[in-house]
């Protein structure tokens, strides 16, 4: 029996008798991050990071939850299992799963480079590693965040002196709270839509330090926003409320910003390539630092990584799941054939 | 900055520029600070004029690889996502700071070597080397470009460069900055000249304009008619004419020569031998605007010594001016098959003097004179459409189809001949498509901003006759809004069958309707037909794939509207 199986309800440990991250209700669930498509409302409990708690309690309501810390150990029926970070969002984690010193570790969604607040992802040495793959093409190689940011920033100078307003596109949990610093630097004010205004509420009660923020007032006059910065998730870039930043210019922050054309088809106005995924690079040097001997490559390109690590000698298997179907992950998410099975 | 960086930030700003202001800007900013030599190259790159290609996208791609490292699978899967081949490798290259590169960025680089001029210069240059030393050259140039520049670089290889910016808006950033009038800037950017050897104030200057016998005027063209033409006002003042389907095109006779230009710029006197035969009665220093079409003579008139009736010619189908168009080195069988012939329009120049100011019935007059005195089966005056009330002319417009025709042309009769596509005086008012219920059966990444979408799409109709087996008939890349397209795409990439290549076939479910403009028969399809300008009309979500078209219901139309065009029988006005 595996350690670890995929089932159409998502990752299960059968000896544990719990879920990683499952997108239908079960009764034990351990969640890697609290982005909708890996935590999922309506099970019995639910385990995660403490900074996560905070974060699931806003967006599934009230549950049984438990909290733990970085590398603290929980037995599970006689499984030990221990969260590590994963760098992605705040809170977010890998799931390290041991049995009778047989070790599997599940990726969640990562990144290889520190952003400052999500913590640092940290190698996990292993036998089985299941990695997620949302930008696992060799086109995907993201430059330094400093870089990303000067560039932002310079174009939110250069808006200001033509009297406009920046409103930047970004995943309200994760990316939000990223930029806000460096935008902090070149914009004495900045305004956040109330999506991602209630996640830096949340943050803010948790004792996160974030740079001061105000929350765009549907009733204050147009003046209001003139020269400043706004935050806000995508899609806003489409409806009749981004009107009220007249004259403003539109930025879009995600790592699909790394290909001309998806920039084009976003009507950006400028196209960032910062993720809060691991670039191809970061993908195969985290899956290398496990020391793993098997690999099972989930959600983005997964054909083509999994293809790509059996040529380099490492055994490799792609897994089909029901994560990437929102947030960063829309574009690539499925993008394999439906008979595909591990 | 060196050229090359100050060019490759050019592109990225008109490439995410989404008005048009932004990008005039961008341009006009780039024509007052760039170098007078890469300015002409600009000028050219961007009016559809390319360097000779020298190097090929297959060594491009087999060097990549080589620095990369990377399987080829890897290469084609990187390149079905992107969907553009200059940018996958710009992509798939490592940064300059990267150790691959060690030895190779320290190459001493002489004054000008960072101006676009110079690449492209060097780029002519190696064309006569051998493979090695192409090799050398292009591998160390990516080494010391950044990211942006690699993509220009790959593309000035690769040719064609589609951001969006159209020839109004050079013609325009180039009048800002040389404070000239547009009109007379894009005249003197069209016809040909080499950027290679061409000084910036020699191509903008007026005498160098006077001495180039071919050059061509640029064409006036129209907007769709959107409201009902009533709204157009009093019938007396419109002149209407058949739209014809195809290549617009202007005949020049100056000096004694003959030249034939095309609007996609191209001079395509060569490809067009039979032309030739109507310099002897075309008076010097004459422009005729028209349309370059397929010309069935009509019987009795095949022979060129026998008199010509005006407007009795049949057009043929596009499909026939297309096995002719492309090629350089015409045959006699192909003269035979797919005569051209030349539909005139307008008069744009005559006795040497630029008659473009002059209103269409003047114009008009003097055009009908000199298409007369022609008399040849392949030369014919665009035949008036006559009405007296906008309720007539809605009736003949539903005849178009039978005559090989797309719609009417409505000309204000006091108009001048204006430059680019102006709104007010000139109409396009094209008869419905021709549609048909078809089911989607395979699907493709798109290109450009479709890529890593999946939105090139191939349609079946049913065989009743064969057990309602799906045959496919067209692929159609257009018609739906981004949200569909979004929505198509999540479809495929959940219900695909199986993968080939970068082809999914997916699940028989989605039905749309799909207009095309003409249908001719076909042995390159299993359906047995061609269809021209096929695009997605609309979503039929409220249809299921059983409820489809048949082949049958193709065929049907194929009879109907696939025998060659149609005749014009009646004389012009």
């Amino acid at each position: 029996m595996p350690l670890i199986e995929f089932t159409d309800r998502g990752l299960y440990c059968p000896q544990g008798g719990f879920f990683i991250d499952p997108w239908r209700p079960v009764d034990k669930a351990v969640i890697t991050h609290a982005h909708s498509d890996h935590a999922r409302a309506g099970s019995n409990s639910y385990l995660c990071h403490r900074l996560t708690l905070p974060l699931l309690r806003l967006r599934l309501g009230d549950h049984h939850y438990q909290a733990v810390e970085w590398g603290e150990s929980v037995t599970i029926n006689g499984v030990h299992v221990s969260l590590h970070p994963s760098g992605h969002i705040i809170g977010s984690s890998q799931v390290r799963v041991e049995y009778n010193g047989e070790i599997w570790v599940v990726s969640g969604d990562y990144k290889t480079e520190d952003d400052g607040i999500s913590g640092i992802f940290e190698p996990v040495r292993c036998h089985t590693f299941i990695t997620e793959s949302t930008f696992g093409l060799p086109i995907y190689n993201w430059k330094p965040q400093q870089e990303i940011f000067s560039a932002m920033q310079s174009w939110v100078t250069k808006n200001k002196e033509a009297g406009k307003t920046s409103v930047l596109i970004a995943y309200s949990l994760g990316k939000a709270q990223r930029i806000l610093p460096p935008l902090s630097a070149v914009s004495d004010r900045i305004f956040l839509h109330g999506a991602v205004w209630n996640v830096h509420q949340v943050l803010l009660n948790a004792g996160i330090n974030l740079p001061a923020v105000e929350k765009v007032d549907l009733d204050a006059p147009k003046e209001t926003f003139r020269n400043s910065v706004v935050i806000a998730p995508s899609g806003t870039e489409e409806s009749p409320w981004i009107r009220r930043f007249q004259p403003f210019e539109v930025g879009v922050c995600s790592g699909w910003m790394q290909v001309r054309g998806n920039i084009r088809r976003r009507n950006a106005d400028a196209g960032y390539a910062l993720s809060d995924h691991a670039d191809w690079k970061g993908l195969l040097s985290a899956i290398k630092a496990t020391g793993a001997e098997r690999v099972y490559v989930t959600h983005g390109f997964q054909a083509a990584l999994s293809r790509y690590l059996n040529e380099q000698g490492i055994q490799a298997a792609e897994v089909r799941t029901e994560y990437g179907e929102d947030e960063e992950g829309t574009s690539a998410a499925a993008d394999e054939p439906q008979n595909i099975t591990p | 900055m060196t050229g090359m960086r100050l060019f490759a930030e050019l592109v990225v700003l008109l490439g995410t520029s989404t008005k048009t202001n932004d990008k005039l800007e961008a341009l006009t900013n780039y024509f007052s600070g760039a170098v007078d030599k890469d300015k002409v190259w600009v000028i050219a790159l961007f009016s559809g004029r390319r360097p000779k290609r020298t190097v090929n996208s297959t060594q491009l791609t087999l060097w990549s690889l080589e620095v990369t490292g990377l399987p080829a699978w890897l290469y084609e899967e990187s390149y079905h996502t992107v969907g553009d081949l200059a940018e996958t490798i710009a992509l798939l290259l490592p940064d300059q700071q990267d150790p691959v590169w060690s030895g190779l960025t320290d190459v001493e680089r002489a004054e000008e070597d960072g101006s676009l001029s110079y690449y492209l210069k060097r780029l002519t240059e190696i064309g006569k080397e051998e493979e090695p030393i192409k090799k050398d050259f292009i591998i160390q140039c990516w080494a010391h470009m950044n990211k942006d520049e690699r993509f220009v670089f790959n593309k000035l290889i690769t040719g064609g460069f589609r951001i969006g910016v159209s020839q109004k808006m050079i013609v325009n950033a180039l009048g800002r900055t040389t404070a000239t009038s547009p009109s007379v800037i894009a005249h003197r950017i069209s016809g040909s000249w080499d950027p290679a050897v061409i000084s910036f104030s020699n191509l903008l200057s007026e005498e160098d304009a006077a001495s180039n016998v071919s050059r061509p005027y640029p064409f006036y063209l129209a907007y769709a008619l959107e409201d009902e033409p009533s709204a157009l006002g009093n019938p007396d003042d419109w002149q209407a004419e058949w739209k014809w389907d195809g290549i617009r095109g202007e005949v020049i006779k100056r000096q004694g020569q003959l030249f034939v230009w095309s609007r996609g710029e191209e001079l395509m006197t060569e490809r067009l031998p039979e032309y030739q035969a109507f310099s002897n009665d075309l008076p010097d220093g004459t422009v005729l605007d028209g349309e370059i079409i397929g010309i069935q003579p009509a019987a009795g008139t095949s022979s060129s010594n026998q008199p010509v009736s005006p407007g009795n010619f049949t057009v043929l189908p596009f499909a026939a001016l297309q096995t002719r168009i492309g090629r350089k080195n015409v045959t006699k069988k192909q003269l035979t098959e797919a005569p051209v012939g030349f539909i005139a329009y307008d008069l744009l120049e005559y006795e040497g003097v630029d008659w473009r100011e002059k209103p269409l019935r003047e114009r008009r007059a003097q055009l009908e004179q000199i298409v007369g005195n022609i008399h040849h089966p392949l030369m014919h005056i665009s035949p008036i459409v006559k009405f007296n009330t906008w309720d007539e002319l809605t009736g003949a417009r539903q005849t178009s189809r039978d005559r090989g025709s797309e719609g009417i042309m409505l000309k204000k009769k006091d108009s001048p001949y204006q430059v680019g596509r102006k709104r007010g005086d000139w109409w396009k008012w094209k008869i419905d498509p021709l549609v048909i219920d078809a089911v989607m059966v395979y699907a493709q990444k798109g290109h450009g901003r479709r890529s890593n979408l999946y939105t090139d799409y191939t349609f079946a109709v049913r065989d009743e006759s064969n057990d309602n087996k799906l045959v496919t008939f067209t692929k159609a890349y257009s018609g739906l809004t981004d949200k569909e397209l979004a929505e198509v795409d999540t479809f495929v990439k959940r219900n695909s069958l199986e993968k080939f290549g970068p082809v999914r076939t997916v699940r028989p479910e989605l039905v749309f309707e799909i207009a095309f403009e003409g249908i001719a028969a076909s042995s390159r399809h299993k359906s047995g037909v061609a269809l021209r300008f096929p695009r997605i009309n609309r979503w039929r979500k409220d249809k299921k794939s059983d409820e489809i078209n048949t082949l049958e219901d193709l065929k049907k139309i194929l009879q109907r509207h696939g025998k060659g065009g149609g005749s014009n029988t009646e004389g012009s006005a």
